[in-house]
């Protein structure tokens, strides 16, 4: 699209199958509010889902000054096509400014699909937003090259502007009084129109899932573990922090723990409180997984192993002989 | 099954180094390797193949003529065929305006080849890391879409069950052909050449597909200047320096050290 109705930012709230917002919706109305205020726009949620009141009810406490909220049987599970068919409909009837999806599984399989049906642009992955001083529009800046490179990117003549953002890199705002016009649509999507259906869930970790996009804490073992066995002291320490446990690739391709806990590249990408890597050298494939961590903490046998160089509390030792200490002087401190 | 893996050249980004006095990427030297997850969407394609030999694998890039590498690469490890786009018109394109040539390229490909069933593709090449060329691929030929797929199975009648990875753990997924699935990291190896498929591999003829080659394709729609996004600026990222390091004589004094430290900070 070449044109804009409105100066409107507009933010997908993802939903999950209970209805409640994922965490990821709710961070970028941070951002999305001052992008919102510099360009005179109204700060939009849109959420899409079934039974979705709890998610509508958290956009509306996160800052939004309206919501869209697009609820039916349809939209229980996430699947390419009803998401994409509502979403396509809603930007050509309000035509916002811009808009910003999680980057996540869900929000990189609907955005791409999205904007090329809009025939616009769309910058994957950002870890920062900014409007452009010179025209105005919005500077998406993402890494490249596996965080070797960060290149900001602009969309100067289409609309809306679209980007993914990365989940963990923008915090939850506080709770609010909450003020958004609440808009419904219907939109339905013919069961023929879903061109692919969930077969089997093969695993379903929503329970016990590792959730490291979101965690505060993260203890992470590499190759340094050395066994499957090895991720015990990782474990013990990531329990008394109340933390989760990630891996390194090197940890994760011996088969020592599931691909579900990886960080980097090919894995998750997280920026927790605290990062406590165990035994990882820290590859240029693992710090582009985590180097965005408030605080990051790295315990390693090698004086020259990379990952000293970003950490900010760096022991050189045996994580075997470290970890047990660690974790008997944090429980007795909070005995 | 008639199957088109799409398949990239890119520089080894763990090869990358940067300038430490220019503060830019040294791309020097940098070897040039075929996308991983383009391997892995490769070696679904083939698992296919192996389940139904009659099947057909052809692969296809676009790039410069040395990206030529990486298809005689993937005829070596699994493809039948090999096809190249190619030319300068082309240079610069974004995601939307690369994955319109690609689609168009494809529907030319068809005309000799006849139809594929399925379009594999690497969920994201590791220079651009961006995700979007697969998934703008199959909005261009307007076919559904899995994206994350870890597995494929071909079944009856057309329709494809395919393992992938979901938000919540991973999940089987039905699709029905035809269709295009972006490959993310198995907990499978992909297979090597053997020695005799690298040398066939050498004497397949690859036809280039230049702008004058896909009579169909828009004009207006390609290319740097008929792109959506354009780059601003790019830029090496801030390292964090170093910290602090403790390496105390004994071990049990580095980690009461680091302890006291962390507490201090009030970060545990």
């Amino acid at each position: 699209m070449t044109t804009n109705k409105t100066n409107d930012f507009w933010v997908l709230i993802e939903t999950n199958n209970d209805g409640t917002a994922k965490n990821v919706g709710l961070e970028l109305l941070t951002p999305g509010r001052e992008l919102a205020d510099a360009q005179g726009g109204k700060l939009v949620a849109v959420v899409i889902g079934n039974n979705i009141d709890a998610a509508v009810e958290a956009a509306n406490k996160h800052g939004a000054d309206q919501i869209i909220a697009v609820d039916g049987e349809e939209y229980k599970e996430y699947s390419t096509d009803a998401y994409s068919i509502a979403l396509t409909q809603l930007v050509e009837k309000y035509g916002p400014r811009a808009m910003m999806l999680g980057a996540t599984n869900n929000g990189r399989d609907l955005g791409p699909r999205v904007a090329c049906r809009l025939e616009t642009g769309l910058t994957a992955d950002c870890t920062s937003l900014a409007i452009d001083e010179e025209n105005g529009k919005v500077a998406w800046t993402r890494p490249a090259f596996g965080g070797n490179l960060m290149a900001t990117i602009l969309c100067p003549e289409c609309y809306p502007q679209i980007g993914t953002v990365r989940p963990g890199v923008f915090k939850k705002g506080e709770e609010t009084e909450p003020k958004a016009e609440i808009i419904k649509e219907d939109i339905h999507v013919e069961a023929d129109q879903i061109r692919t259906q969930i077969l089997e869930i093969l695993q379903d970790m929503s329970e016990e899932k590792v959730d490291l996009e979101n965690a505060e804490i993260i203890v992470s073992g590499g190759r340094g573990v050395g066994g499957p066995e090895g991720f015990e002291p990782v474990r013990e320490l990531a329990k008394v922090l109340g933390a989760t446990v990630g891996a390194s690739r090197a940890a994760v391709d011996s088969g020592w723990i599931s691909h579900a806990h990886q960080v980097g590249q090919t894995g998750k990408t997280v920026a927790p409180k605290l990062y406590i890597a165990c035994g990882i050298s820290g590859a240029i494939q693992h710090q582009a997984g985590m180097s965005g961590s408030d605080c990051i903490v790295a315990i390693n046998k090698d004086p020259d192993a990379p990952i000293f160089d970003i950490a900010d509390y760096g022991v050189v030792g045996n994580l075997f002989d470290v970890l047990p200490i660690l974790t008997e002087e944090i429980k007795k401190s909070r005995a | 099954m008639k199957m088109l893996v799409c398949v990239k050249q890119v520089p080894d980004t763990t090869e990358i180094k940067i300038d430490p006095v220019k503060n830019t990427l040294i791309r020097d030297g940098v070897e040039s390797i075929l996308n991983p997850f383009d391997g892995y969407a490769l070696e679904a394609a083939a698992r296919i193949k192996d389940a139904d030999p009659e099947s057909e694998i052809t692969v296809l890039t676009m790039g410069p003529e040395q990206a030529k590498a990486v298809l005689t690469e993937s005829l070596a490890i699994a493809a039948d065929k090999a096809y190249m786009v190619s030319g300068r018109e082309f240079g610069g394109s974004d995601t939307l305006c690369t994955s319109y040539i690609i689609s168009e390229a494809i529907k030319e490909i068809e005309k000799t080849e006849g139809k594929f069933d399925i379009i594999f593709c690497g969920k994201q090449a590791i220079d651009g890391d961006t995700a979007q060329v697969g998934p703008g691929i199959a909005e261009h030929l307007g076919y559904p879409q899995v994206t994350y797929a870890l597995e494929a199975f071909a079944q009856e009648d057309g329709f494809v069950k395919v393992k992938k990875e979901g938000e919540d753990g991973d999940l089987m997924i039905g699709i029905k052909t035809p269709c295009v699935l972006t490959f993310t990291k198995p907990s499978f190896d992909p297979r090597y050449p053997t020695i005799k498929r690298k040398m066939a591999a050498k004497r397949v003829k690859i036809p280039v597909l230049a702008l004058a080659d896909i009579p169909d394709i828009d004009e207006g729609k390609i290319g740097l200047k008929n792109s959506p996004t354009r780059v601003k600026k790019t830029f090496v990222p801030q390292k964090k320096t170093g910290g602090i390091k403790i390496q105390e004589e004994a071990v049990e004094d580095s980690s009461m050290k680091l302890f006291q430290m962390l507490s201090d900070a009030h970060v545990i």
